[in-house]
């Protein structure tokens, strides 16, 4: 019966965490966006858990885990790059340029 | 009820994410996205997961966005940094991209109504009030999921081993 | 079924494995032993020679059985495609024998000759190893039972002939003139394959059995396509056996070792025409007109080449086109159905001229021999560098008297019984067809100019004062015994070869009667009336004895001079000896235009133009251009990379979405 509007409900967290991450240049506010987005995706599973059984629930707890690991490593490299560069706005970084 | 709870909590859930994606100092977009996250945790209780729920506090608004708040006070980003947001195009350009996507997903929505597959109505919430919250979910997990849980040590402990490795100045 | 199952007819095979595996032995040994000419020779003969044996089991076997039908030994499936199922098989009948003894047999001979004239080369094993290849190839073409298994020797003495023409590689014009053999036969060869595609189109097989059998039935006599396929086949044997207007490549062949001329462009493969429409017989006697053609080129060449053979001074130019003339002979009796009478004039004629080119060879070979030995240089090959040979070489002047008498037909020589046949067979079918009258005064034309210059020939080289010069008459002599042996036994053959088929007993053409009897129902072979025979016969020994004496009495060796002080010839004369310009007018009508359209247009304009400007580089510049492009994309903002990212992610979702979005856009119009 929620299933319907938390489907709706994580269309817009996802949308939201897209435009933020098109919106900003901070590195840490985009990984931020990134976290959303994933979390709309756990709003999906854990609906539609309800009605496909605890499998989703399972799913999620892997995401979490995944989104542990990632956001280790990835401040990880934010950090490592701002070392170098004095700054996390991803407009003055441009070593992957070819 | 729970339909008043459900809406209040997605209403708050979807106000903090526009202002976390908003603000510009990075430091309130944090404390707005674990906003986000608490209410999230509150609608996963809704929704038959109260399991999930804390792990839900206890990981995401816990570990992973102290984290965040650590590294941001670490680099010394607290203050808002000018070109944080994009110009007049790049914001034309988000909410172009933003609009369709969410055009795009509620026509999946729509197109794909998940109706043959549904379990009646209180099967999990049946479950988890039998079994127990965290019982209810460490069954599939532990067997399963049994050797994907073992996997994901491994990877837990790649991404601990490449934390250190790119973080620290001189191994 | 057939007597011969079981048999040595079984193991026909071992007649081309034999001189194959002589090719493997010394193409091993030119590279690991060349000087090892001993053994290069045991090998080279001995492989040939064994392959005769193994003829001469399978004749008798064959005269044992006598089977009406074709034995053939099917070895393993070749082409199995479908409809198209060709076997690698080879065919044991009365036809296919007699060649199998008629092209081991002068192998042999010449294999042996070769061992003499050979002997000083540095090339010695690649010589034998390229003769026993094409030996073996030439046994495929003879045994073998379908078309395509012709057509694979075909080709392989085609290759043979190219590489022995070439044998002397180093000079150009002999390579040059291997080239011109190989290109020419092409022409013919395009023929034949098209020959091939129209007989399985019709006829459903390319099996000799299958076809002829089914022929009559299949096929509408007279009709258009068998005409067609027979012309086609036609073409090919006009490549192969040097007809008008293809037979240039044939005394530009002469590049080649003189025992090369002998074989390869004598006795064996340039008759392989002959025996492909002999083979063939059926298909060509219900094409009346296909047949005519083959009588008509054939009389037209005999008669064209022998008037070119009156007035060349190399002596093995002459014999050279004398065998394109005494082709044309045998395409005369294949024309007229006389099929049994172009293969006996095939056979005889590889004896006689098989004999007159060894015999040439000699001559050659001991002339350069004094030329070496005094270092001078100077044509060994110009008759008018010759002279009373007779007194040096008196055995090999007396064999080629013999082959001469016999190709000018004297009787009882055996080319006055196979020519006369020929000729009795086309006055025959003169009475129905008048056109026949024309072939037959043509072949009679022929023959009388055969006489002369086969005689001015011998007059020249072995009669008259030596004109060869003060020094090196000394060194002048009898060619080894190894060389001389086989063109004595070549002239005993010719001597009595035409009691194969003496008129009324006609051994030989009882003997292809199951093989020709097909035919029969469509173009008989007729012979004319007994009084007219009798006077043919006369009128034919007639001119021979005629052109002799005219040449006796019209020929001067006494005030022959070298060709360096000999006059430059005029009129009519000198046209025979640039050989009509035929060649120069082929240069000017058909190399040339090709060469220009194949340099302007096919390469500057076509390769170099179309293909690299605009295949070529045009593709490279068009991956470089996109690169170029590919490279502003990848201007290193991460935050560009997302919008892409995200743009990308949409337009899955759409394409996810798509037959779907129309149903949403009417859900939310409604």
């Amino acid at each position: 019966m929620l299933l319907g509007p938390s489907l709706a409900v994580s269309a817009i967290l996802f949308t939201l965490g897209v435009v933020g991450v098109l919106l900003r240049r901070n590195a840490i506010v985009i990984f931020m966006c990134i976290e959303l987005m994933l979390n709309a995706v756990n709003l999906t599973f854990i609906a539609l858990s309800q009605q496909l059984g605890l499998d989703g629930q399972v799913f999620v707890f892997f995401v979490m885990t995944v989104a542990a690991a990632e956001a280790a490593v990835g401040l990880a490299i934010v950090i490592a790059v701002y070392r170098h560069k004095d700054t996390v706005n991803l407009q003055r970084i441009n070593l992957l340029r070819g | 009820m729970t339909l008043v709870a459900f809406w209040t909590f997605a209403a708050v859930a979807i106000a903090s994410a526009v202002l976390c994606i908003t603000r510009r100092s990075p430091v309130a977009s944090a404390l707005w996205l674990v906003n986000t996250l608490f209410s999230l945790a509150a609608i996963y209780v809704l929704l038959d997961a109260p399991f999930i729920a804390a792990i839900q506090v206890l990981v995401y608004a816990g570990a992973i966005m102290v984290l965040f708040l650590f590294v941001i006070m670490l680099l010394n980003l607290g203050r808002t940094a000018p070109g944080d947001i994009k110009g007049p195009w790049g914001r034309a350009v988000a909410v172009a991209a933003g609009l369709v996507l969410v055009f795009e997903l509620v026509a999946l929505w729509l197109a794909a109504p998940p109706g043959e597959l549904e379990l009646p109505a209180g099967t999990v919430a049946g479950t988890v009030a039998a079994r127990g919250a965290v019982q209810a979910v460490a069954r599939p997990l532990f067997q399963g999921y049994l050797v994907p849980f073992e996997v994901t040590s491994v990877l837990l402990l790649a991404a601990i081993v490449g934390a250190v490795v790119l973080a620290k100045r001189r191994l | 079924m057939t007597p011969l199952a079981g048999g040595i007819a079984d193991w026909v095979g071992l007649a081309i494995a034999l001189p194959f595996a002589g090719f493997l032995v010394n193409g091993l040994l030119a590279f690991v032993a060349p000087r090892r000419r001993a053994l290069v020779g045991a090998v080279g003969v001995g492989s040939v020679v064994a392959a005769f044996l193994v003829g001469v089991a399978v004749f008798l076997a064959l005269l044992a059985a006598h089977p009406a039908e074709p034995y053939v030994v099917t070895l393993w499936s070749w082409i199995p495609a479908g409809r198209l199922q060709v076997d690698a098989a080879l065919q044991v009948d009365q036809l296919s024998v007699v060649m199998l003894l008629a092209v081991t047999g002068v192998s042999s001979l010449i294999h042996v000759f070769s061992l003499g004239y050979m002997g000083d080369d540095p090339g010695y094993a690649r010589y034998f190893a390229y003769l026993n290849l094409f030996v073996a190839f030439m046994l495929v073409l003879v045994l073998g039972a379908s078309f395509p298994v012709l057509f694979i020797g075909w080709e392989g003495v085609g290759l043979c002939s190219y590489l022995l023409i070439g044998f002397w590689f180093e000079e150009r014009e002999k390579a040059d003139a291997g080239l011109k053999a190989f290109l020419v036969n092409r022409i013919g060869d395009a023929g034949f394959l098209i020959a091939m595609f129209l007989i399985f189109k019709h006829l459903g097989s390319l099996d000799f059995q299958a076809v002829f059998a089914g022929a009559p039935t299949a096929l509408a006599p007279g009709g258009a396509t068998v005409t067609a396929i027979a012309l086609f086949l036609f073409m090919g044997c006009v490549g192969k056996s040097a007809q008008i207007p293809l037979y240039v490549w044939l005394p530009d062949a002469m590049a080649g070792p003189t025992p090369v001329s002998a074989l390869i462009h004598a006795a064996t493969m340039v008759t392989a025409g002959v025996y492909l429409v002999a083979r063939a017989n059926v298909l060509f006697a219900m094409a009346p007109v296909a047949s005519a053609v083959v009588a008509g080129v054939g009389a037209l060449t005999a008669l064209f080449a022998a008037t070119i053979g009156l007035k060349q001074w190399d002596i093995k130019k002459v014999l050279a086109y004398s065998t394109v003339s005494q082709l044309g002979y045998m395409f005369v009796g294949v024309g007229v159905g006389a099929y049994a009478a172009g293969i006996f004039h095939l056979v005889t004629h590889a004896f006689f001229k098989a004999l007159l080119f060894l015999g040439a060879g000699s001559v050659i070979h001991m002339m350069h021999r004094a030329y070496h030995h005094t270092g001078r240089h100077a044509d060994a090959q110009d008759m008018r560098n010759m002279g009373g040979l007779a007194a040096y070489m008196p055995w090999t002047a007396r064999a080629m008297w013999v082959a001469t008498l016999a190709i000018a037909g004297i009787p009882p020589l055996s080319g006055f019984f196979s020519k006369d046949e020929i000729l009795g067979a086309a006055f025959a079918r003169g009475a129905a067809q008048p056109f026949y009258y024309v072939v037959w005064a043509f072949g009679l034309a022929a023959a009388f100019l055969t006489a002369i210059y086969m005689t001015r020939l011998m007059l020249y080289t072995f009669h008259g004062p030596n004109r060869t010069g003060e020094a090196e008459r000394a060194h002048l002599g009898e060619a080894p015994g190894v060389m001389t042996w086989p063109v004595v036994t070549l002239a005993a053959l010719a001597l009595v070869g035409g009691a194969l088929n003496l008129p009324h007993v006609g051994t030989l053409e009882h003997w292809l009667d199951p093989v020709t009897e097909a035919s029969a129902a469509f173009l008989p072979a007729l012979a004319p009336a007994p009084g007219v025979e009798i006077a043919l016969m006369a009128a034919a020994a007639l001119i021979g004895i005629g052109g002799i004496w005219l040449a006796f009495r019209a020929l001067h060796p006494e005030t022959l001079l070298p060709p360096e002080r000999a006059p430059r010839e005029t009129g009519f004369a000198r046209l025979l000896l640039e050989k009509y310009r035929v060649d120069e007018a082929y240069r000017a009508v058909i190399v040339r235009p090709l060469v220009w359209v194949a340099r302007n247009l096919l390469w500057r304009g076509l390769d170099a133009g179309v293909i690299d400007t605009a295949g070529v580089n045009g593709s490279a510049a068009v991956a470089r251009g996109l690169g170029w492009l590919g490279s502003r994309l990848q201007s290193g903002q991460v935050t560009s990379y997302l919008v892409i990212f995200v743009l990308g992610a949409i337009a899955v979702l759409a394409a996810l979405l798509h037959p779907s979005l129309s149903a949403v856009y009417h859900l939310w119009a409604r």
